[in-house]
């Protein structure tokens, strides 16, 4: 009998496809590091399980009992990554859905795509349950070493968590799909997919916010507020925290409920897999307004004419919109704590600056790629007579004033509450934007501006540098509130991180001035 | 004294081997000229020196007098340069387009205008001025970059493969406008696989073959210096072939 077009065939096929994209993206495509790769994968493995040791051995050394308060708290820490991986799973599934590559091929083959599309959702369930564990498999072996060997039970907790997340995004999706329709679905489901992935965190932020005035999410766990409110320990509520923490019939049950779930969902939604991909395949593409815009050839310098052209650019593109959904999302905790704290005194600025510093040098990453690596037309403007310069320093100008939008009403909204606070925001959100602009400048690798979602795997140094530069002038601005000359220790780590980026980028190493090849 | 509309003096680029070589190109004003050569031969690499894309290892470019090393900014202002992969930008109209590239080479709004006025109706794009780039054909874009190499007028203009991929509609619509520019005095240099637009549009035609120029002259010059004793009238992929031929064999000689 033929193997081919069987479940296993499918799945040894998309099997090979993933792990030469995954190999590809973590050696950059470059062949023979396979060693490399693995010692790397160690060491970090070791150090992520060192750092999760130090984080628990006090409450180890306590002993962890399975009253109320633990299982709130496991059960606050289980939660966050669903909402993550549910977020995961819809971006995925999305991309399955019109992401053209070989569909075209084996939907005009005789294979049914009923077993395709049971094969990939089994894969994205995989893939999504596998990435939460990446972070959290290192907590949950230090526990089941040194705690109680029951922890282990986590894992299945985690895969059945995967499962739910994952037909729960199935059937958002679809309904999307069913009730807006296909033009619609594929941007409505990244935005509903951030609103869902940040949704858990911002919920809990503003209801800390509201009930103890803090927006730590650890204090809520705590709270007397939360503990008066939480369930008996017989409630059924418990039975994920129960099964995480070493009840075996707990953990199997929820294992059981993910499959049940999840198979009921490819069951339901399988047949209507082709159906969906052809009408995802017919969309009309020329979605743009249909009404006549108005264009003044007016008479503007070639550096006015670029950040228009940026800022329109920016303006229309709805995959931006959609991927920094999310970091603007996290915007509203600090944006809620200002107002619910204001005519309280000052001292909340230390916890709010540093989010809008981090928000801003994240944002400000994300628009410096698309106007710096995402240019679409690079050979007109470096044909066009106009200085390399000059065209930096456009793009640059349009970057800045694009984030000073968003920031700059939280800014002076913290200046109503402290004029010393909302300097050194100024100060620290700009350190953090020209920062990111600079990495994305040293890193600058021409791409299609449509590849914006996985801009983060051209460069890792890049992307790593971006993320600690706006983590660390976020420090530097807690610090700086605080009044501590440990601020200056800081804000100086952070440019001997960014002395260092530009050491490993590819516009020193190629001996060009960066600017030469925009 | 009147300038070459380009000048190539011992250009040379390499990257892991030879991709230009002591090449040497003269273009005379509102001249047609074909830049042919196989796959690999160097013709982009040439072309994108020019338009300043690629900065050369050796040699001098002059366009109209103007030095593309030393004064790159005035070689730049009178030339345009339309890649084979049209790059516009998906999120703006033909019209919003043509509205930045006038910007960056600063032509005055009334006049742009104008010229975008024309240049839609001549290339057919009028009745999609107002839509967005996103869901255009490969020969719709090839036009409206080719209408934004258009709209500041340039005295040279330079496209690789421009007609590649293009229905015979829009080839024929783009061969006219082309022609019509060079009758109004425009330099045009282009680089194609299709030798027969080389035979019927070309006034001189280049062959590049390893990074050199290896015969050079109009149809009827290339025809007399390649007499290779066959009977009847050799069409310019007979001379083509040929003369890429007899190049390779002579390097094979050199090397041996």
């Amino acid at each position: 009998m033929s193997r081919t077009a069987s479940y296993r065939w499918f799945a040894e096929h998309e099997f090979r496809l993933a792990w030469r994209d995954l190999y590809g993206m973590m050696s950059g495509n470059r062949p023979g590091r396979g060693k490399r790769i693995f010692i790397v994968s160690l060491i970090i493995s070791l150090g992520l399980h060192l750092l999760a040791w130090a984080a628990l051995k006090s409450t180890i050394a306590h002993g962890i009992t399975s009253d109320v308060p633990t299982l709130l708290m496991v059960s606050g820490f289980l939660l966050l990554p669903v909402s993550l991986m549910a977020s995961q799973a819809m971006e995925s599934i999305t991309r399955a859905f019109y992401t053209r590559s070989d569909l075209e091929l084996i939907l005009a083959s005789p294979a049914p795509a009923t077993k395709l599309f049971a094969v990939r959702m089994v894969a994205i369930a995989l893939t999504t349950a596998t990435l939460t564990l990446l972070v959290t498999a290192p907590a949950i072996n230090v526990l089941a070493l040194t705690d109680n060997a029951g922890w282990w039970f986590a894992y299945p907790v985690v895969f059945a968590f995967g499962m739910m997340a994952t037909s729960f995004a199935i059937l958002l999706t679809m309904g999307l799909f069913t009730i807006i329709g296909p033009s619609k679905t594929r941007l409505a489901a990244q935005i509903v997919a951030a609103v869902v992935g940040a949704g858990f965190v911002i919920g809990i932020q503003l209801v800390a916010i509201i009930s103890i005035g803090s927006i730590s999410r650890l204090q809520l766990l705590q709270s007397d507020f939360l503990l008066a409110r939480a369930p008996e320990i017989s409630s059924s509520w418990w039975l994920p925290a129960m099964g995480a923490m070493g009840d075996g019939v707990s953990a199997m049950t929820l294992f059981v409920i993910g499959v049940l779930v999840f198979a009921a969902t490819l069951v339901m939604t399988a047949g209507s897999y082709g159906k969906v991909v052809l009408k995802a395949a017919s969309i009309d593409l020329a979605s743009g307004p249909k009404k006549q815009s108005k264009v003044a050839f007016r008479k503007m310098s070639a550096a006015a004419m670029l950040r228009r052209k940026e800022w329109k650019l920016l303006r229309r593109d709805k995959w931006l919109m959609s991927q920094t959904l999310m970091q603007l999302l996290y915007l509203i905790p600090p944006a809620f704590m200002l107002w619910h704290s204001f005519g309280q005194g000052s001292s909340m600025t230390m916890v709010i600056v540093p989010v809008i510093v981090m928000a801003a040098g994240q944002l400000a990453g994300g628009l410096s790629w698309l106007a710096i690596s995402g240019e679409d037309a690079p050979e007109l403007v470096t044909t066009a007579p106009v200085s390399a310069g000059q065209v930096v320093r456009a793009k640059v100008e349009a970057i800045l004033i694009s984030v000073s939008f968003v920031a700059a009403p939280l800014i002076l909204a913290i200046a109503l509450l402290s004029v010393h606070s909302a300097l050194i925001a100024v100060v620290c959100v700009a350190a953090s934007v020209i920062s990111a602009t600079a990495i994305q400048l040293w890193f600058k690798a021409q791409a299609r501006r449509s590849n914006f979602r996985r801009r983060q795997t051209s460069s890792r140094v890049a992307t790593m540098a971006e993320a600690f530069s706006s983590i660390l002038w976020a420090g530097t601005a807690a610090i700086w509130i605080v009044g501590s000359w440990a601020a200056v220790i800081v804000a100086l780590l952070v440019l001997a991180i960014l002395a260092f980026t530009w050491w490993m980028s590819p516009a020193r190493q190629s001996q060009m001035p960066m600017t030469d090849s925009i | 004294m009147t300038h070459s509309a380009l000048s190539i003096r011992n250009l040379s680029k390499t990257y892991t081997r030879p991709a230009v070589s002591d090449l040497n190109l003269e273009i005379k004003a509102g001249e047609f000229y074909a830049l042919l050569g196989p796959n690999g031969a160097g013709k982009t690499t040439t072309l994108k020196m020019v338009a300043g894309l690629l900065q050369a290892d050796k040699g001098d470019i002059h366009i109209f007098g103007h030095n593309a090393k030393t004064d790159p900014l005035g070689a730049k202002q009178i030339t345009a340069w339309v890649p084979d992969e049209p790059m516009i930008y998906d999120r703006l109209t033909p019209l919003e387009y043509l509205e930045f590239v006038a910007g960056l080479w600063e032509v005055p709004g009334d006049l742009a205008a104008k010229r975008a006025e024309e240049i839609l109706d001549t290339l057919g794009l009028e009745p999609h001025a107002h839509e967005r780039c996103e869901g255009f054909s490969k020969g719709m874009r090839q036009k409206v970059a080719l209408a934004g190499a258009l709209i500041h007028d340039p005295k040279l203009i330079i496209l690789d493969e421009p007609l590649t991929g293009l229905d015979a509609g829009s080839a024929r619509m783009v061969k006219d406008v082309l022609l019509k520019r060079v009758d109004d005095g425009c330099t045009v240099i282009l680089t194609t696989h299709i030798l027969e637009v080389a035979e019927r549009m070309a006034q001189r035609i280049g062959v590049i073959a390893e990074g050199r120029l290896v015969c050079e002259g109009t149809l009827a010059e290339l025809r007399a210096a390649n007499t290779t004793g066959k009977s009847g009238e050799q069409s310019l992929e007979e001379i083509f072939l040929d003369v890429v031929d007899r190049s390779k064999e002579q390097n094979q000689e050199v090397a041996a």
